[in-house]
Formats: structure tokens, sequence, C-alpha cells
């Protein structure tokens, strides 16, 4: 309250700020793993499900063991497991993405829930944050600036990523797959295998964002928890056009979107809290609309991922 | 074999290992209990350009890829240099230094020339250094005989130069011996001769074995040192091209079977002008300007054949006249009234299509052949009754009719049209669109894949409704099949008709010219 008599407006951007780093962080993760696994000319829509288990997972294991990086790690195993599940039915013949994708995103999230029963009461060691705000004595610009761990590895991550697709072997490989399955099979390469790796990959990450929502941001685990972040990351990556330092910027964008409605919420503007937090929400159908054409294919998209399996 | 970059350019210039013999020893291969390939032989001499030639289904494809080791011969073998090898695979036969150019381009049109060379490598660094590797392949460029620039995208390039980026490729990875598929089937003339001559002379400096499998008896009088023709799975002939003449190739070819008669082309004035198009404009799927302003027409009882290369608008100036794709801008009248493809239009004006892949294009696979045949009209009588009901008796009774005409070979008219040969849907299809009255038949690549017997026949009924006085607009890939229907020929490039001549005084040379967008 002090804060906010000092700073007075000027609180509402500084919220946003926080809370677009906050809100994004998630996001960057699910978006970066299908990033990866569409790259590779297959859509994961069982990302979300993977998240929500990701998010049960890690609390689970902080709580036993009392080390939330634990956690995280437990998290991105798990969501590797469910990465390895999906690539391993899709690489069967009349196995599609999408439906099985769909099917993994329940049976993640439902399975998250009845395991995560017995964790909603008791309260787990949560991730440490790096105070960048060490330098102000104000008590919300030192909040503001306390940034996760894991969203600083995001930031690095991105055009590591990025980097890797265009001058590592497997990131080659994994592109020519994506572009060309017929391709890629006549120079010898294992296309199912490949992708398999894609999608292990991305659920690594989709389990490490997930991670974030029940060990920092909300930090508790209940099955409130994910509000459609791992389905909104797939129009996330169609949005940024399948580039993972675009994904980057994407998330920020959503992350600030989301972060909308509690920021008024701090200076006191309550009306409309409900419509403010459907944000993400609205802008993901803008963006949907905006960026759909009846008449054109984007030229960025991966080629494989226009075939129906 | 670490640095194929190097070792090219060390064999460039002037240490060339020796060339090795390649056999194929008795060849024969099955699928379920259907013999393709049967007891067929092949030598490929070091240093020469050796044609595979045979009909649809001879057999072409099935001995190579037994070759190449994309299958396994039931019984034969390979012999490299007189030593028996086993290709397992397509990386087996890499090793042994043989390689094979697809008759599809196999490049990731997203990716750059250079990732294109690199990816196809069997051992690629963990880190690629492109700086080093862009390095690499310029002085690579410098010992071939053509250039590309490694940093442009594959999408880029004109089909010619895909054809050379995947001959460069075969010697990237150190293949001597190459394989080609139908190397010209996407070329302009010129372009053809360009490649094919880029390959015999590397043959002639010792630095390639070249096998190549091809219907057109103009590059193996041009190209090929030696032939080997099938004919339904078996070697009916292997000779040096001195030997052979077109006359006897064709025989040897197609056997004793007489193609089915075909229509003269009878002499007529040409009609008055039924299809008209002025100034069309589209776009591609990706929403580049594809169609540039189009102007043509097409005048009663004469074919207009549109020659050019691939790609140049063809597909999506069909797509337009069929109602398929919107035109951004420009007009298009049939008979003077304007048109834009509405199935009232199309009926009321009498536009037929006739597209290449017709089982795709043009069916719907897993209706039944009486069903497909009834598309154009099933929605009024006599196929209806009080409205909106439908008889199967009519359809039964057209399809039994089109059967009988067009002899199509069909277990039943309630088969699927997918369990029907390319040919016979191709039949059914013509009498679909052939039925009534047609003022303008669109015919895109009718005869692409077909069979010898199958192509003189719907060529013939392609000049039949062209005598009958329709206006025929034939869109072709293939320029032989361009000079043998059409009274005036049309040339597209760019999206653009750039040239036109009466077929009677067309010049190939001036033609393949135009397509390849010079003068």
């Amino acid at each position: 309250m002090e804060a906010e008599a000092t700073l007075g407006l000027w609180g509402v951007p500084l919220a946003i700020f926080a809370g677009a780093i906050r809100v994004s962080t998630p996001f960057l993760f699910v978006s970066l793993g299908e990033c990866l696994t569409e790259k590779s000319g297959r859509v994961n829509l069982g990302l979300e499900g993977t998240l929500v288990m990701g998010a049960m997972s890690a609390y689970g294991v902080s709580y036993l063991t009392g080390s939330p990086w634990l956690g995280v790690l437990a998290a991105g195993v798990i969501g590797t497991g469910f990465g390895a599940l999906h690539g391993y039915a899709c690489s069967k013949p009349r196995v599609n993405d999408i439906a099985f994708g769909i099917a993994l995103m329940l049976l993640g999230v439902g399975l998250a829930f009845f395991l995560g029963k017995p964790l909603i009461q008791p309260s787990a060691p949560r991730l440490g944050a790096i105070p960048f705000g060490f330098f102000s004595d104000h008590a919300q610009l030192r909040s503001a600036l306390d940034v996760n761990v894991l969203f600083v590895a995001g930031v690095v991550l991105a055009p590591g990523l990025a980097y890797a697709l265009k001058n590592t072997r497997f990131g080659l490989i994994l592109r020519t797959v994506g572009e060309s399955a017929e391709a890629a099979r006549a120079m010898g390469y294992d296309v199912n295998r490949i992708r398999l790796y894609a999608t292990m990959a991305g659920g690594f990450l989709a389990g490490v964002g997930g991670s974030f929502l029940s060990l920092y941001y909300p930090g508790s685990w209940n099955e409130g928890l994910s509000s459609g972040q791992g389905l909104m990351a797939v129009a996330l990556v169609i949005f940024a056009r399948w580039s993972p330092q675009r994904c980057l910027y994407a998330s920020l964008l959503f992350g600030g979107a989301g972060a909308l409605g509690p920021a008024l919420q701090s200076v006191g503007i309550t009306s409309g809290y409900y419509l403010f937090n459907a944000a993400p929400y609205v802008l993901t159908l803008a963006i949907m609309i905006v960026s759909s054409s009846a008449t054109r294919a984007s030229e960025e998209m991966p080629a494989e991922l226009t075939t129906v399996r | 074999m670490t640095d194929p970059a190097a070792s090219l350019v060390s064999a460039a210039s002037g240490q060339a290992l020796a060339l090795r013999r390649v056999t194929a020893e008795r060849m024969t291969k099955s699928f379920g209990g259907n013999v393709v390939l049967d007891d067929a032989s092949l030598t490929l001499e070091p240093g020469t350009v050796h044609a595979l030639l045979g009909e649809n289904g001879a057999g072409k494809s099935t001995l190579v890829k037994c070759i190449m080791g994309f299958y396994q011969a039931d019984s034969g073998r390979l012999v490299v240099d007189g030593v028996p090898v086993a290709v397992k695979s397509p990386r087996d036969a890499q090793r042994l230094g043989i390689g094979m150019v697809y008759q599809h381009f196999t490049l990731v049109e997203n990716m750059t020339v250079a990732e294109n060379l690199l990816i196809a490598r069997s051992e690629l660094p963990r880190l690629i250094d492109w700086k080093k590797e862009i390095a690499k392949l310029r002085e690579l460029m410098r010992t071939m005989p053509f250039q590309l620039d490694p940093e442009k995208p594959v999408r880029k390039l004109a089909a010619g130069e895909k054809q050379k980026l995947e001959i460069l490729k075969q010697l990237y990875l150190g293949n001597r011996v190459m394989i080609l598929d139908e190397p010209t089937s996407v070329l302009t003339p010129d372009e053809a001769d360009e490649v094919l001559g880029l390959l015999r002379g590397m043959t002639r400096e010792g630095r390639l074995s070249v096998l190549m499998i091809t219907h057109k008896f103009r590059e193996v009088l041009g190209f090929a040192d030696h032939v080997t023709i099938l004919r339904r799975g078996k070697l009916v002939a292997s000779a040096p091209t001195a030997e052979l003449t077109p006359e006897k190739m064709a025989e040897l070819m197609v056997g004793s079977e007489v193609p089915a008669a075909s229509s003269t082309r009878e002499e007529r004035e040409p009609g008055s002008v039924v299809l008209e198009v002025d100034q069309l404009q589209a776009d591609d799927d990706i929403g580049l300007p594809v169609l540039c302003g189009v102007t043509f027409s097409v005048r009663a009882g004469e074919i207009a054949g549109v020659a050019g290369v691939s790609g140049n608008g063809q597909d999506e100036l069909v797509e337009v006249l069929a109602g398929q794709r919107e035109a951004t801008s420009g007009v298009v009248s049939v008979r003077n009234r304007a048109y834009r493809g509405t199935r009232r239009e199309i009926h009321q004006a009498g536009v037929r299509l006739l597209p290449e892949a017709p089982l795709r294009n043009a069916c719907v696979a897993v209706m039944s052949l009486a069903e497909n045949i009834g598309f154009r009209d099933f929605d009024r009588p006599p196929f209806t009754f009080a409205r909106f009901g439908l008889r199967a008796s009519a359809f039964k009774k057209r399809a039994e009719q089109a059967i009988m005409t067009y002899q199509i070979r069909a277990p039943a008219p309630g088969a699927p049209i997918s369990q029907l040969s390319g040919g016979n849907v191709q039949r059914a299809v013509l009498a679909r669109e052939l039925h009534g009255n047609v003022a303008v038949l669109i015919a895109a690549n009718p005869c692409f894949g077909l069979d010898f017997a199958a192509v003189a026949e719907i060529r013939s009924r392609i000049l039949d409704a062209r005598n009958a006085g329709a206006a025929v607009l034939l869109i072709s890939a293939d320029l032989e099949e361009i000079f043998a229907l059409s009274d005036r020929i049309l040339v597209m490039s760019g999206g653009k008709m750039v040239f036109e001549t009466p077929a009677a005084t067309a010049n190939v040379r001036e033609i393949g010219r135009y397509m390849a967008g010079h003068e």
C-alpha cells in the first residue's frame, strides 16, 4: 500500500512487467517444446496434459525430497515419458497425431488429478528467484525484479534452440524430417525415431513448464492450476511462425496479457476483472483470425505438418 | 571419405579413381504373385551413358530399385567389378558409390543449397561450421561445369537448377555411378539438353557412369551410348544406341500390341471464339501472384496447346477455370458471357475438365464407378425424381453406356472407382466429361502416367471432341503431346502467355526458349 502511494499509476506497467515474466514462463517452456516437436513434422496437443502432470509430479517430489530442483527434474522426466508415448504411438501406421494428442491431454489431466489428491493440503518447498532489484529500496520494484530462475533458463534456451536448429547435425536432420519425410527417408534417416526424440524433448520442456506452475507461481498444487496454457502454447507456436526466438517474444506478449487483470486489480480497478483475465484467450482468438488466411499457407510452416496421416 | 568436397576436388584435378562396372544379373521380383521383373539383366560399363527404356509398368523402376537396395530381388544378384555384392538398403548402395536421382526432386524446398548438400552426407559433424562448409562448397563448385549459390533457398531455384543440384548432391556424396529416373521430365528441351550434355561430358572425362530411365527417344539417340529395353518385366533388347532406330525401339517397347485406332484431325476452319480469358490474375497458396495477366482465347473446333515448364501457373490457371481457385482480377468469358466457374455456369456454358491424376483430381475414390460418372448431372433429371430423390437405375444405365462406349474395364458399375487401373479411371472421367454438349474442354496433362494404349485412346477422344466442334484447351508438360494434338501452340511462362504460333509452323527450339523465359 505504501509503495503504491509513491509509485502511483506507474505501478500498473511495473505489475504487468513482473506479471508478464511470471505468467509467460510456462508459455515459454511449453511453446519451445511444441515448436521443437512441430519442427519435426508432428503436432503434440497432449502438452496440456503433460504440463499438468509435470506440475503435480514436481510438487510431489519437491514435497517428498525437500528439493524443488529434484521436482523440476521429475516433471521433465514425466514429460519425456509422455512425449515418448506420443512419439511411439504416432509412429504406428494410421495413428493420427492430433487425435492421439487430445487423448493424451485428457489422460494427463485426469491422471494428475487422481494422483495429486493427497498433495492439495501439504506445502512443498518452492523454487527461488534471482533478486535483480537488489539495488533499490523500493519494495514494489524489488519484488517486480525478483525473476524466477526458470524464466532466465528459458530466455537462454530460446536462442540456444534456434542456434541448434541451424548449426547442429541433429537440428539439420530434425528440420529435414519436418520439411520432407520422403527426402529424409531417401537419405536413410529413421523419420519416426527422429520424431520420437523431438516429441520427447518437447515433452521434457512442457513438464518443466508445469513444474513452474506448482513450484513458483501460483506455487501450490490444485486442480485449477492450469488454465489451458498447454493448449494456448500451440496457438503461440503458430503465431511465432515456428521460430524459437519468436516463441520468447510471443510468450512475453501472452504473459503480459495474462497479467493485465491482476495488475489493474492491484491499483484498485476491479470492475471487469474477469473480462481482463480473459485477455490471453481473446488474444489467442485475435491472433488466429489475423494470421489465418483462406488462400495462403505459411511459408515457415514445416511442410510435413500439412500432411494428414 | 571424411570430406566429400575435398576428395571431389582432388578427384576432379586428375587423380580420378577407376570407375567400376555394375551388373544386375538375372533379377526377378514379384509383388503379391504379380511378376514385375522377370529374369532381367543389365550391365553398366564404366564411363558410359546407358538408357533404360520401357513403357509404364515394364519394370524399369523395379529394376533400378533392386539395384539401389530399395527392394530385395527374389532372385538374381548385383555384381560390381566381377564381385557379387549384397545391397540391402540405399546406404549399402551408397557405400559402393551408387546413387540415384529420383523423378521427383528429393530436395527440401525450405532449406538452402548448402543445407541440402550437407544433410545428404553420411557423417555430419555434430556442430556445423557454416563458414567453412560454404567456402568448401564454393571451391567444389569451381570444378563443376555449372554454378549454384550455396546460400540460396532451394525453393527459389529453377527446375533445371534443382536437377543440377540433385546431380551435384550425388557427386558430393562421392557416388560415381549415377542412376537417374526420367531426369528431364520437368525440364525445358534446352535445360534437358544442358543437363544431359553435362552428364555425358562427365562420363567422357571418366568421372561418372550414368544409367538413366527415360521414354524420350530424342534423349536416347542424342546422349546414350547403350540402350536396354524392358517389356512386361522381361529384357527384350540390349544394344549400342547406334544399332537402333526410333521405329525399332518403339516396336521393342510396345511389342505386337497395336494401339487403339486413333482418330485423325479433320481439316476444318476454326469457328468463332468460345473461351476468352482476359488479363487473368490469381495468387498461389502462399499468396504470391502466380497468374500475372493471362490473356488468350480458344475457338470452336481447335485445340490450343499450352506448353510450359511445370510451375509457371498452369495448375492455377486450370483451377481458376474449373472454379477451384478465385481470380484476383481479370475476366473469363464463354461465348461472350461472363464465367466464374459456379456449378450453374459450368453446366450452362458446357465447360468440361480432364485433369491429370484423375483419381485424385476428378473422382471420389471410395464412391462407385456409376456415381463418379454421374457427378456432372446427378442433380437433374433423369437422375432425380421428385426433385430431391435419386434414381439408382439411371446411374447404372449411364454407367453401362459409358462402359460400352469407352470400353472401361471394371468389375461392375457399383465397384469403387479406386479399384480401376489408371487408364480406366481416365476413360471413366472422359465418359463423364464428354457426355452431352461440350463447348469447352480443358485437358491438363490428361495422359500423365498412362500406358501407350490408353494414351493413344485418350488423345484420339480429345481429337474427336475437337472435330465435333469443341474448343479444346490442352495444357501439357509434354511437348511431344502438345505437338501431336494442337492446332495452335501457346507458351506459358512466369504466369503469362508469352508466345503463340500455329502448330504447323512451330519450331521446338523457339518454343523451348520461350518456355525457359528467355526473349
